[in-house]
């Protein structure tokens, strides 16, 4: 249980880097909501408009914290296919109705939806509406459009547009196919460039940005017309005046329709899922681990996206890449989502003429690497690595929803889920009578320092797991729980998945999660926990180590270290520093441990943000456990980001009698008066008289990296040294004091 | 103390494979309550049926066993609760399959449509043993209500009969009692401040019936209460299960009607799966 704080002063506090962050969110917000419009076939504004309406919305009546809200990629096929059949005035009458369903399902405490899907019916689902994304938006990149009446024709046709774009005789068109190639370029090698001013803008910004200066430079410099083809830009976008004053007809005509309730239901089933499922991600993201309300978070969106039809917007949903870039620019309240919607309503304002200076296959590779996030190989094969069955399932899906929609293929799916429980069960009955029933069991004993026990009987998959997460959800994570299967025939995938994250999440705040009595299911290999199979695994062949690895372990034996190649999943120890807070450590390898393992130096790979901001970063890292305690703080060389990030509300801190120091070195910390005490001369001269490193404290131990990549074998001794030497400053320090 | 809980202990006898463990079972009870065993067999009385049960029961006879054989033909519901009324039972014994299958559910066997209607209390035995099995760990309710009273003394009764270690009273808390429903951090604080009051209350009115238990009673065992927020009925079947309980003391249930049987709620959640012996005060 925390104190409660200070809410109003913590909130202005935080209030200037929610701005910042709103700022950075609402750069890609622009880019995307426009193509996510252009893709649905509505009008480019109404993402905008739709971004607007939601982050101001969601932001003050919601129940997440850094959630940022939007159109989403899923329901672009729903909002075609509704515009398509009801035309734009019908779709955003079935727009409004979603919404009311969706504030519904909020009412009736539906939060829990998503559950009742198996995660890799959900996954199939989802790569199904990448693909359509992808295989529409392939063609208009490459400046290639064509209207195909099933989706699977514009997958396949993708090899004849590439053909056929090596062929073009049309400037405009080979120009717009440039546009778009080299914008695809930006998005798949922007993770890859780790510049700090090259990562000031995000990557679909960039997009816009160059694509703008281009028509500029083609029209101040060159005095020419835009050389890519007319049809290949952004329509007419309305000024802001026109967008306020003259709202859109919405038309109910078509209510009595049948295809006007399927576009309904559609909506709605792809909008709360969509959400539901961004907002536990964006959770998990949440540094300060707090829990979302997700029905409070329905009701909000299911204005939001009323609101937003009747001013000519699309569905208010929840999305993940933008929330994940809200965490990692330091977003911590939903005043980050308001600040993004305001930022818009700016570019609106100013620069609503210069948008339409943007080509659209520029705008589509944007959707392109988003459809191929969606679908990547990837995550097929992380899919078949839980298992076979779940890849049936994965495809059944994903197949059915290509065929006949998202409807029957989502139902598809749950159906292929159900009958493969049985078969592997080889047993129907334990399903049907024990679906009703309750079979979880969850109790303290009365004893003040006693775990929370949780018994789950008979069997446990997507169909009732609702049941156990309540129970879970009611234990704060700070506590210790027992989770046992020992009277439970059957745990689907889907469980173990969600009960994974139940783990990370307890671990993180400081409670324990044990999931027992799995021991016995021999069927383990077809349910299987990942990681439990990792470890199942026979290695049948040593390691082939490469160039590098053989090095590292010629460092060792230079200087006495132990070394080892393997993969080390246990990363806790990083997570109370400051670096990790927004980024998620995936494992360490290639770790040098000294005899009393307190120094250790290792490759880790960490990830940070979501879907298309995702990035997976590896870096050498040298970790020093002190054995004393010493002011929590971060110390990096200063830069001119730095400055523009002190503006935000980033303080640094300087020291009046080192200004050479002060000037070189950016320092943070929130305990001003014992860091200044911390720093005494002598260790302010070694820092200036040593390479700059990035040097991080947690209270009790240090983490020294330089550049965010793996070290060279001279960087990994140069890193060696300087560790040593500084604890030597240290610990002399400590001596003399 | 003088007073005895149970005065008559009645059993069906039926020839089935289980019937020696089932009446080792009930002469032992009857030693161990100073009480009567009334075996009740619906049939035709013959003399190779009494010498059979004769023999069984025999070293138990050898002890003093006070005993009584009734043949009756008819419908084994009706005779059975006939004559254990006419006799004055007060336990009536029922051997029961661990589990039943579906079909059985709905249709009702002798044994649940005995407990249905019958007014005595009733043990229903999982598990009966030819060789004592001591009953270690007593698990009870706690339910707020009238009869929890007798059905706590009798579990205290029993424990000190069969030397059992252990009792532990279960508190089973409704969700509707907790009325705040878990949706973010602030609600769950919330929700744990009000559990932690509802578990104090509970445990206080469970701590007043305990103390009006005589102390001969009580000196024995090791008592403990269990608050546990879950469907009422269902959870402490489940506990009693996981905690490997041998017997489960429930109060009996207000008289079900046919739409309980298909949505079941309460004890019938213990009947159709039951977690250890039962016994159910009437």
């Amino acid at each position: 249980m925390t104190p409660k704080k200070n809410n109003i002063s913590l909130f202005l506090k935080q209030l200037p880097k929610n701005i910042f962050s709103g700022f950075v969110v609402s750069l890609i917000a622009l880019p995307l909501g426009l193509g996510l419009a252009m893709a649905s076939d509505a009008p480019a504004i109404s993402g905008i408009i739709t971004a607007i309406v939601g982050g101001v919305v969601v932001s003050i009546l919601g129940g997440s914290y850094v959630t940022i809200t939007g159109p989403g990629n899923g329901l672009v096929i729903v909002t075609l296919g509704a515009i398509t059949t009801l035309g734009l005035e019908g779709a955003f009458a079935a727009i409004i109705c979603s919404g009311a369903l969706i504030m519904l399902l909020g009412f009736l405490r539906m939060g829990n939806l998503a559950d009742f899907f198996p995660s890799s019916a959900i996954q199939g689902m989802l790569a199904a509406i990448g693909l359509i994304i992808l295989g529409k938006q392939f063609h208009i990149m490459f400046g290639h459009k064509i209207t195909r009446e099933n989706t699977i024709d514009y997958l396949v046709e993708i090899p004849f547009t590439i053909n056929d774009a090596m062929h073009y005789e049309n400037t405009g068109l080979i120009y717009a196919a440039a546009a778009g190639l080299l914008s695809l370029a930006i998005m798949v090698f922007y993770p890859k460039l780790r510049n700090k001013y090259w990562h000031l803008i995000p990557a679909p910004m960039w997009i816009v940005v160059l694509s703008i200066a281009f028509s500029y430079y083609f029209e101040l410099v060159l005095h020419q017309n835009n050389p890519i083809a007319k049809d290949y830009m952004i329509p007419e976008i309305p000024s802001f005046t026109e967008i306020t004053t003259q709202l859109p007809k919405v038309s109910f005509a078509k209510i009595g329709n049948l295809a006007f309730w399927g576009s309904v239901l559609s909506l709605t089933l792809i909008a709360s899922i969509e959400s539901l499922l961004s907002i536990k991600a964006v959770d998990k993201l949440d540094p300060e681990r707090r829990r979302s309300n997700v029905n409070r978070d329905l009701k909000a969106l299911g204005l939001g996206t009323m609101l937003s039809g009747f001013v000519g917007g699309l569905n208010v949903v929840t999305v993940i890449a933008r929330s994940s870039v809200n965490v990692n620019n330091g977003g911590s309240n939903r005043s980050a989502n308001f600040s993004h919607a305001f930022f818009l309503v700016v570019f609106i304002v100013v620069f609503s003429t210069q948008l339409t200076r943007i080509p659209l296959p520029a705008l589509m590779a944007i959707l392109v690497y988003t459809g191929y996030k969606l679908a990547s190989p990837e995550l097929i094969k992380k899919i078949f690595s839980v298992g076979k069955e779940q890849l049936l399932i994965f495809f059944v899906t994903l197949l059915t929803t290509l065929k006949f929609g998202l409807i029957l293929g989502i139902s598809a799916g749950v159906i292929i889920t159900i009958i493969i429980h049985f078969v592997i069960n080889k047993n129907v009955t334990l399903f049907l009578r024990h679906w009703i029933k309750p079979n979880v069991l969850m109790f303290k004993e009365n004893d003040k320092n006693s775990s929370y026990y949780v018994s789950v009987k008979h069997f446990c998959t997507f169909a009732n797991f609702y049941r156990l997460k309540q129970k879970l959800n009611a234990i704060s994570t700070d506590n210790d729980v027992i989770v046992d299967f020992s009277m439970c025939d059957f745990v689907d995938h889907t469980v173990m998945e969600n009960l994974n994250n139940y783990q990370s999440a307890f671990i993180k705040s400081g409670g324990h999660f044990d999931i027992v009595g799995l021991d016995m299911h021999d069927a383990d290999s077809k349910h299987p926990f990942a990681l439990r199979k990792i470890a199942a695994v026979p290695k049948l062949f040593g390691y082939n180590l490469t160039k590098r690895q053989e090095n590292l372990e010629a460092i060792a034996n230079d200087y006495d270290l132990i070394y080892s190649a393997d993969k080390n999943k246990n990363t806790s120890f990083l997570d109370p520093f400051l670096f990790f807070k927004t980024k998620q450590p995936n494992h360490i390898y290639n770790e040098l441990k000294n005899d009393n393992s307190n120094s250790k130096l290792f490759d880790i790979e960490f990830s940070e943000g979501e879907f298309i901001a995702k990035e997976v970063v590896r870096t050498s890292m040298l970790h020093i456990d002190l054995q004393e305690t010493i002011p929590v703080f971060s110390l990096d060389r200063e830069t001119i980001i730095d400055k523009v990030y002190a503006i935000a509300g980033f303080t640094d801190i300087n020291f009046d009698n080192h200004p050479d120091f002060s000037k070189r070195f950016h320092l943070v910390g929130e305990h001003t008066e014992a860091i200044k005490l911390f720093f005494t001369n002598e260790l302010i001269h070694f820092f200036e008289c040593n390479p700059y490193y990035h040097i991080e404290s947690n209270g009790n131990s240090l983490l020294i990296f330089s550049k965010q990549r793996l070290a060279s074998t001279k960087e990994i001794k140069a890193l060696l040294d300087f560790g040593k030497r500084l604890r030597d400053v240290i610990a002399k320090k400590n001596k003399t004091s | 103390m003088t007073h005895k809980n149970f005065k008559t202990i009645g059993i069906g006898v039926a020839f089935s494979p289980n019937l020696k463990a089932n009446l080792y079972e009930a002469a032992r009870l009857s030693l161990y309550f100073e009480s009567k065993l009334v075996l009740i067999h619906v049939g035709e009385k013959s003399q190779e049926k009494e010498q059979q049960i004769l023999e069984f029961i025999q070293p138990f006879i050898n002890d003093n066993l006070n005993y009584e054989l009734v043949f009756k033909t008819g419908n084994p519901v009706d005779v059975i609760l006939s004559v254990s009324e006419e006799k004055n039972v007060d336990l009536l014994i029922l051997g029961a399959l661990q589990k039943e299958n579906f079909v059985q559910y709905y249709l009702g066997t002798i044994a649940r449509k005995i407990t249905r209607q019958a007014n005595c209390s009733i043990l229903l035995l999982i598990k009966p043993s030819v060789e004592r099995i001591a009953c270690k760990h007593i698990v009870v309710n706690g339910l707020n209500d009238t009869k929890t009273k007798k059905a706590i003394s009798t579990a205290f009764y029993i424990s000190h009969k069969l030397q059992s270690k252990k009792i532990t009273i279960v508190e089973e808390i409704t969700k509707q009692e907790v009325a705040v429903s878990v949706d973010d951090d602030k609600s769950l604080r919330k929700s744990a401040i009000i559990k932690e009051r509802l578990k104090m209350r509970e445990d206080s009115r469970v701590n007043s019936i305990i103390a009006e238990i005589p102390e001969a009673y009580k000196s024995q065992t090791i008592t403990k209460t269990q608050s546990i927020f879950g469907k009422r009925g269902y959870s402490i079947g489940h506990y009693a299960q996981f905690i490997r309980a041998d017997l489960l003391v429930m109060n009996a249930p207000i008289k079900t009607s046919f739409w309980d049987r298909i949505f079941p709620h309460d004890i019938e959640y213990i009947l159709s799966e039951l977690p250890t012996d039962v016994l159910i005060i009437q």
